[in-house]
């Protein structure tokens, strides 16, 4: 474990160098332990794939007992010592999330492409896609988008030389060896082969996102009027 | 209520911004300068996260229905009602019906306005700031246009206090002020500190060193999210992918095209590219008045120097604090 200043306000703890769900368990445990409860001084905690970040607020912290000119030190200490000890917690078990996905017509306007790209039957494609299992390493980029881990090699696809100025939200993609869920509208480069009719950022919830880092994520095809059915009691 | 009869160039609700939700990717955002913000609110005797207008370039015409108190701190910007100009950093009264134009400004690019009482917006996930690209926040989740409605939250004691002492002196204004650019010590104007970032050596000692011995230029390609800098391209000592992490407000990333961009409050929670160093916190108010076309400079500085200067300029705003809690208009 290595301890890395991010400016004069941020510490980035490094458990780890390789995208990999062993780097991941890692730093899934260190966030949980660093989340409750909170360490002094400490604003907020953002796990990525290889990483735990802490923001923090250094009057706060010196306010708290650290010292004017070891504040980083200080936090550091109380770092190490909780992630040596972590309050005993129950083990948040990672939740299974299924994701109902459209992949028919204009929603999967690039399945033609992935499907000829990849040498596969466009329903060999949808097969695949739905087969396997992803994890979300991080949320970021837009308010709940998900870097999922697990695309299957063979589905591997370029993404576009020249982005497409709107993508819908909710609609499902593949760019290199990514899968992964525009949760707003915007510009966007990746292969659509989908959409699914859940809404990944809903502001007025708390979380305001559907899916977490760490969840477990499973696609469903289904067809246009299951798709229509679920968009209107969303 | 204030009524919005020009909304100038890109005027938005703000408040200190939208903490704890960068694990779901929402950011942060606020104010670009929240020091100048809270200043604001602090002699207007509103909390410091009372929502302000954030303005740029060419502030708005506002039309106020009752009489109120409001103080702006940030860029010069040739505000007036009617003929006469009106000072910024104090507490400046506002007659009912009068119009608040505040023009353009005269040298920097930004301005935080407060409100006595403060914008009242509602809180969408525990905040006012307007986050334009997930369409929430502020007022409608977008920039301010003619004929918005807006209206203030209740005024404090203070407030009250500062509004019927100037009223009854028949006076615009205050004769004390306080200005955000002088707390925390001595600065270097068109000068940033900074601080080495996580992938400082990653960089070429060539790079190291340009970075903070070239004058750098500011360029269009500049928002709410970053600036980005022309300059000699930085290089990297080998070519090496990053696995994106988490990236933090006066972040300086270089893309692979070498040309730094200085990360600002709307910046996303991760990013992917090399962090080659970061503008200390105090200092990123002062970046966010960079015009395009503005020289700037870097200085390093060690991390605990840093930190010093950030504590020096909190233990300065409150003595400020008390010492106002004393004076009256």
């Amino acid at each position: 474990m290595r301890i890395t200043p991010l400016g004069d306000t941020a510490l980035t703890i490094e458990l780890g160098d390789s995208i990999d769900e062993s780097t991941h368990g890692r730093v899934r445990g260190a966030w949980q332990a660093l989340q409750a409860p909170p360490l002094p001084a400490v604003t907020e905690l953002v796990p990525a794939y290889t990483s735990v970040t802490l923001f923090y607020d250094p009057y706060a912290a010196v306010q708290a007992g650290a010292p004017d000119a070891g504040i980083v030190e200080w936090l550091s200490g109380k770092v190490r010592e909780r992630l040596k000890n972590p309050p005993k917690s129950e083990k948040v078990k990672p939740r299974t999330v299924e994701i109902p996905v459209c992949y028919d017509g204009e929603f999967g306007a690039d399945l033609g492409l992935v499907a000829k790209h990849t040498r596969l039957s466009i329903d060999e494609v949808i097969n695949r896609h739905c087969k396997a299992d992803y994890l979300v390493y991080l949320i970021g980029f837009a308010p709940g988008f998900p870097y999922l881990g697990g695309l299957p090699k063979e589905l591997n696809a370029p993404r576009h030389a020249k982005p497409r100025m709107n993508v819908a939200p909710g609609s499902v993609g593949i760019a290199g060896n990514q899968t992964g869920i525009y949760p707003l509208d915007t510009p966007g480069g990746w292969n659509l082969i989908g959409r699914t009719p859940l809404r990944l950022f809903t502001p007025e919830k708390d979380p305001p996102v559907l899916l977490r880092a760490g969840d477990r994520v499973k696609f469903r095809a289904i067809s246009a009027g299951e798709f229509a059915k679920l968009e209107t009691s969303r | 209520m204030i009524t919005v009869v020009k909304p100038g160039l890109l005027t938005t609700v703000q408040d200190l911004g939208r903490p704890g939700y960068q694990q779901y990717g929402i950011v942060v955002g606020g104010a670009l300068d929240g020091f100048s913000t809270r200043v604001a609110n602090l002699i207007l005797g509103n909390d410091d996260n009372a929502a302000v207008l954030e303005m740029a370039q060419t502030g708005p015409d506002l039309r106020f229905e009752t009489e109120t108190l409001v103080a702006w701190c940030g860029a010069d910007f040739e505000a007036r009602i009617g003929n006469e100009s009106l000072p910024r950093d104090r507490p400046v009264r506002i007659a009912a019906g009068e119009t608040l134009s505040f023009g353009f400004a005269r040298s920097g690019l930004r301005a935080w306005l407060a409100v006595a009482g403060g914008i009242d917006e509602p809180l969408v996930l525990g905040s006012r700031s307007t986050y334009r690209r997930a369409g929430i926040g502020g007022h409608q989740g977008r920039p301010l246009v003619a004929g918005d409605q807006l209206a203030a939250g209740k005024l404090s004691e203070r407030s009250q206090q500062l509004l019927g002492s100037l009223h009854t002196q028949g006076r615009r204004a205050t004769g004390w002020s306080v200005r955000p650019q002088t707390l925390g010590g001595a600065m270097v104007a068109g000068t940033m500190r900074a601080v080495i970032g996580p992938e400082w050596d990653w960089f070429t000692a060539e790079s190291q060193q340009a970075f903070f011995s070239t004058e750098w230029q500011a360029t269009k390609e500049a928002d709410r999210m970053g600036v980005r800098l022309q300059g000699p391209a930085l290089e990297l000592v080998k070519p090496r992918e990053m696995i994106s992490s988490a990236v933090n407000t006066g972040i300086v990333q270089v893309p692979s095209a070498g040309q730094p961009i200085v990360l600002l409050p709307s910046r996303q929670s991760v990013g992917g590219y090399p962090r080659l160093a970061a503008v200390a916190a105090v200092d990123v108010g002062r970046f966010t008045q960079l015009r395009p076309g503005d020289k700037v400079r870097f200085q390093k500085i060690p991390l605990a120097t840093a930190h010093e200067i950030h504590l020096a300029r909190e233990r300065e705003l409150n003595l400020i604090r008390m010492g106002l809690a004393r004076l009256t208009a």
